[in-house]
This record gives structure tokens, sequence and C-alpha cells, in this order.
């Protein structure tokens, strides 16, 4: 598909929306033109006094009236955006839909923050509906005095807002060592990025009077259909967790844990507990299925690795990335997202030949704790086949490891969590850019 | 756009800088919100069970023989003949010894270092269009049937909270905790491996 086809007809806009394969073949085309787009521009930039050949007409919007203003209505995407969307996996196709995944489109998010309606989905047991008045939280167990919450008493306290990213351990699983997925949709989409706003969850422990001395863990547990439940090390409760009730500005949707859920800085997903109805405090973890049989990581000898919460500092190349294609050799700009749930992110390097030379890349701000950064270098693609990838490092000079890296401590075998590994796209010389883990 | 780039160097300070002031002091409460009960009130949700100790394990027992008959009413549709991998599940029997090979087979009886864990999770997530529907001998039962399909306990084994409690798992000792970061990388910049 060329640029000028791009231009002409963006996008079809006759398919129904209901029709998976026809939305996947406009969703390739839509990534191709939307590189191809980028590329065209430079290379006018680059040939600025060559002869125009069009002249450009005034556009017929400026000529009518446009819709009026709807007097109550929640906004919506344009509907040329329609084809945004998240995406159930395509690649590890799950039985039932109730205990499933669903991803972000990352390569069609230009900042940081998520939007609600594109933030990814883990459920155990599907998405409930739960009536906020009739909603209470529950804190109990080695505390002076159990105490209940409701949604008013929650919003009653002063508020506290944090940007931060939210990763399922799960994202990447996959692709470890040979390419399933075709998009950083597929391999990266388990991550998202929110402004969260709630309170301390100290101030409920606080609230309760938890037993100093004993009391090292607490127990988080959703009012979902699975009760998802998790330990949690009262440190790090204390120390950054929030009980959140909102995000980007707007309540929780029902799919992010409305009315009110755990958050916890730089953890895996998965102890982020939604919905949540109950608080225990206790002396010891309790060694749940989701943190035994589930949420553990294979190691050399036949062990697994338990109560391994955070994300580690990570990045991937949004654009170019899989799927797309490149309109023809000429100036790119690199893009992605690095992060640590470890901390900040403190540089990217990318690499252009598959490794062998690195440069650095720039970050934008904001670069806050915790939180998706963006990055991007500038490349002249000669029309060669390459290989491109980034690696970030965070604030305890912790550097993003390779896949052999982390394959020589770890037993990467069956559908291993916590991939943070290097992430190759490879290049054509037509221009296809594809999947090249390996 | 360009304009707005700040070299990575400038950026590391000043998002140092942005930390320190934009954390919320987390300044406590002068008052708090919220009413006081008592464990009593909250003894409806209160399911979680530890797994070491069995804390939290209810009254009430059950049979393999009980248990049998439950899970081919309640579970079988899902999980398959003597739970060997169903429509909607793999299998929740064998794998034991399977993970010092490359295929590890994750099962209750492969997986779960404590057998209390079976008992909490089924009761609090299963049947999965049914959930926190069965009694406390039907989880019992359950527990019995699937421990025993694992070769764990002998098919005259009356479960309840001590039995439960006592049996050795195969994978009792197959943790350990985390001990990130676990890799090395450097940043490599020229003649890179
Ligand atoms: C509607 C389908 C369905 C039914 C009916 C059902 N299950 Fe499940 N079960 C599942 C799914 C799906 C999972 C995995 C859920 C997850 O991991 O989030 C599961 C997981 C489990 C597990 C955890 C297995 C492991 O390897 O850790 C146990 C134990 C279990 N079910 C027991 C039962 C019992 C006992 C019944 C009958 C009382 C039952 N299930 C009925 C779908 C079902």
């Amino acid at each position: 598909m060329s640029t000028k086809d791009m231009h002409q007809r963006p996008r079809s806009s006759t398919r129904s929306p209901s029709d998976d394969a026809d939305e996947f073949e406009s969703r390739r085309q839509f990534l191709r033109s939307g590189l191809a787009v980028a590329g065209a521009a430079v290379a006018t930039g680059a040939g600025m006094g060559a002869a125009q050949a069009q002249k450009i007409e005034v556009p017929p919007s400026n000529k009518e009236m446009g819709r009026i203003i709807d007097p109550k209505v929640y906004g919506m995407p344009s509907k040329y955006e329609a084809h945004v969307k998240r995406n159930r996996t395509d690649v590890f196709v799950n039985k039932q839909n109730w205990s499933d995944w669903s991803m972000t489109p990352l390569h069609q998010q230009p900042g940081i923050i998520t939007p609600n309606g594109l933030f990814f989905e883990r459920h155990h047991a599907g998405i409930p509906d739960i009536d906020p008045a009739k909603h209470v939280v529950a804190i109990h167990g080695m505390v002076k005095q159990p105490m209940k919450f409701t949604m008013d008493n929650l919003l009653r306290y002063p508020s506290m807002s944090r940007f931060h990213f939210l990763e399922c351990s799960g994202n990447g699983l996959t692709d470890w060592k040979k390419a399933a997925s075709s998009t950083v949709q597929q391999t990266h989409g388990l991550l998202s990025c929110a402004q969260w706003t709630g309170i301390p969850a100290s101030w409920l422990l606080d609230a309760a009077g938890f037993d100093e001395k004993n009391a090292k863990w607490v127990l988080f547990e959703g009012a979902d259909g699975s009760a998802h439940a998790r330990s949690i090390p009262i440190e790090k409760v204390m120390k950054d967790a929030m009980i959140v009730y909102a995000m980007n500005g707007e309540m929780l949707r029902p799919e992010n844990g409305y009315p009110v859920r755990l958050f916890i800085p730089g953890w895996e997903g998965n102890v982020s507990i939604k919905w949540l109805r109950r608080i225990k405090v206790s002396d010891q973890p309790w060694h749940l299925r989701s943190e035994t049989a589930r949420y553990t990581d294979p190691m050399p000898n036949g062990k697994w690795r338990q109560f391994s919460f955070a994300m580690e500092c990570k990045s991937v190349i949004t654009r170019p990335s899989g799927g797309m294609k490149m309109a023809g050799k000429g100036h790119y700009e690199i893009e992605g997202f690095a992060w640590s749930g470890n901390g900040t992110v403190t540089a990217v390097d990318v690499t252009t030949d598959g490794g062998k030379t690195w440069q650095e890349a720039a970050l934008e701000a904001p670069v806050l704790d915790k939180c998706l950064t963006r990055f991007r270098m500038p490349w002249v693609w000669d029309g060669a086949p390459a290989k491109i990838a980034s690696r970030a490092v965070d604030n305890t000079g912790y550097v993003q490891p390779t896949v052999a890296d982390i394959d020589k401590v770890r037993a990467i075998v069956g559908f291993v969590q916590h991939h943070n590994g290097i992430f190759p796209w490879s290049i054509s010389p037509e221009g296809e850019v594809k999947n090249a883990i390996a | 756009m360009r304009s707005l780039d700040i070299s990575c160097a400038l950026l590391g300070g000043a998002g140092a800088l942005l930390l320190s002031t934009a954390v919320i002091a987390q300044s406590k409460p002068p008052v708090h919100y919220g009413a006081s009960i008592s464990e009593a009130d909250v003894a409806a949700l209160d399911i979680d069970i530890r797994g070491p100790d069995g804390k939290g394990l209810p009254p009430g027992k059950g049979t393999v023989a009980d248990g049998e008959k439950i899970y081919n009413e309640q579970c079988v549709a899902c999980h398959g003949e003597k739970a060997k991998g169903g429509s909607v599940f793999g299998a929740m029997v064998g794998g034991i010894g399977s993970f010092t090979t490359d295929k590890r087979v994750l099962t209750p009886g492969s997986m779960y270092p404590y057998a209390p864990i079976l008992f909490d999770y089924t009761r609090r997530a299963m049947p999965m269009n049914a959930p926190q529907s069965l009694t406390n001998d039907q989880v019992y039962a359950l527990s019995a049937y699937i421990l025993h399909l694992n070769g764990l306990v002998p098919a005259d084994v009356v479960m309840d909270a001590a039995t439960l409690t006592k049996i050795e798992m195969p994978n009792r000792n197959g943790f350990i905790v985390d001990d990130r970061p676990d890799t090395k990388a450097t940043r490599c910049q020229k003649n890179c491996p």
C-alpha cells in the first residue's frame, strides 16, 4: 500500500466492526500507513523546494456546521479511530473468556497515559458490576479494632494521585525464544499506565491500629467470582500501596476494579487486587494458589521462585514495531517506552544493527518513578535489513538483560513470567517489520 | 516537538528532583472515617486458609467417594473425567517429578506445596460458574478426591482439617524466595557480543 493510497482512503469505513479478520487486515494496513505517513513527511522535509504537484483544497468541514453539542454525553473517540482497541491474545487462546486477558495497543498510544478504555485487562472470573452504595471494605486480623469502610468513608479522606505503570507478570510469556506474536500489542500489551487516585493503604491499617510488632504480611481479597487474593509484605503496604477509586480523572472502570481496588506501584499486576472487599493483617504469608501454583517462576533444578513481585526495568520500541511497514529508505524517529518497577528510568540505548553497537536515546519528560517513560532516537534507514532493539537502565543501576542473560540464571520452560528481556524487531529490505525474538 | 526534548543527563537529574517534590507527603489524616466492627461481623467473608498450618480450615469432613460424586456433577464438564483435563481447563492430575524435565506439568498434586491450598482455592473460586456455592463438607470431599487422583491420599481417607494439613506435598520444598536482581547485564556500546 502506498502513501498516496493512504491519503485517499485512510481506512475502510464500510467494514463491519464485527468482522474480525477484516478488521485485523485493516489494522495492519493502518499500522503500515502510520509509519508510511511519517516517512513521507520527513522525505518531503528533506526535499524542500521540490515542485508541489497539487493545490491543497479547503476541507469540506470548513464549509458546514459540525455536530451539535449534546446536552449530556460521555465523549467518544473519533469514528476514524474506531480500530484502536484492546485485543484478547491471538497467540495463547484460552478455552473460556472469564479467566482471560486483553491487551493495550501500545503502538497506538502516543503519550505515557493509557486511556481507560484501552487499559489492559486480566480477570480470573470475569468482570463484576458492583454497586458502590452497597460496597464495603473490611479490615481485620492482627489489628486493635476491626473496621469497615463504605465508599463514602473512603472518599471523605483527602485524596492523592500518582502516575504509575501497571504490568502483568505474564507480559511477553508467549515470546521468549521463538517469535509467536506479530505486534507489540501482543508481545507487550499487558502493560498500561495511568494516573491513579485514592488514599495510602497505610491509612486504613493505621485506622484499625495494626499490631506493629508482629504484623508482617497483609492479605488483600477481591469481591469478584474468584475472590482473588494475595499476601503482601506489610513494609510495601505501608510504603506506597494505594487504595484506589479513580484513574485518569474518572472513577475506575468495572474491568479495572470499580468501585475500589488495591494498587501496588512497580509490582506485578496480579497483586493489585481489584474490587477490593477485605484486608487481613497477619504475621505470615498465606501461600495461596496464586502465589505458589501460579505467579511463581521456574528456576533451575526443578525449583520455583516465589514472591517475585517487582517488575524489573524493561523497554520496547513501539515504532517501528511488528506489523508495520517502512515507507522506503530515509529518516525515521525510533520511539518506544521504558519503565522500571524498581524506580526511575535513567537511560535507554537503541541498536539498529542487532546489538553490535548501541546509542543513547533521548528521554521525554516527565520521567517519573515506576511510570512509563518515552524515548526516541532519530535514525536514517538505508534500506538494508536491520534489527532494532532498546535497552533500558534504571536508577538502581540495573541494565535490562537479553533473553540469553535471563536464560543463564532461570529456567525458561513453558509459559514463563517476568520477561523483561531486550526485544528486537527485524526490518526486511521491503520494509516489513517483524518480531525477531529468537 | 524537538524543543521538548531534554538531554538524558539533564532529565535524569530533573526526574529525580521532580520525584522528591511530587510525592505527596503522606501526612496522616487528622481523623479516621469508617466504622468499628467485630471479627464476628466479617465471618462470612473470612474464607482465607493459611497453607502451611491450615489456619482457617473450617469444621467438616468428606470422603473420596462423596468427592467423586460431586465432581461428576459439578466439575467434570470443564475439568474432564478423573480431572485429566476437559473442555475448559487442563489436567489436575499428574506432573509429579516433571519439574526437572523441560516440560513441567503444573497440577495441584505436582505444584501445591501445602494441601490446604486446594481447599482454599476450591472454596473461593470453584465451580467457576457458581463460586462460593459449595458447603465445607463438599469442599473436603472434593479435596479428598482430587488428592486421591494424584496418588497423595488413600481411597478410604476421611478428609478434615487435621488430615488435610498433614499431607506431605511433593513440592513442599520446591520454592525459593525472590532473590533478584539475578542478571548482570552491562551497557556495552561498541563491539558488543
Ligand atoms: C465453568 C468451567 C469450570 C467448572 C464447572 C469448574 N472449574 Fe475449576 N477451573 C476452571 C478454570 C477456567 C480454572 C483456571 C482458573 C484460573 O486459573 O484463573 C479452574 C481451576 C481449578 C483449580 C485449580 C487447578 C490448578 O492447577 O491449580 C481447581 C483445583 C479447580 N478448578 C477445581 C474445580 C472443582 C472442584 C470444580 C467443581 C466443584 C470445578 N473446578 C468446576 C473452570 C471450571
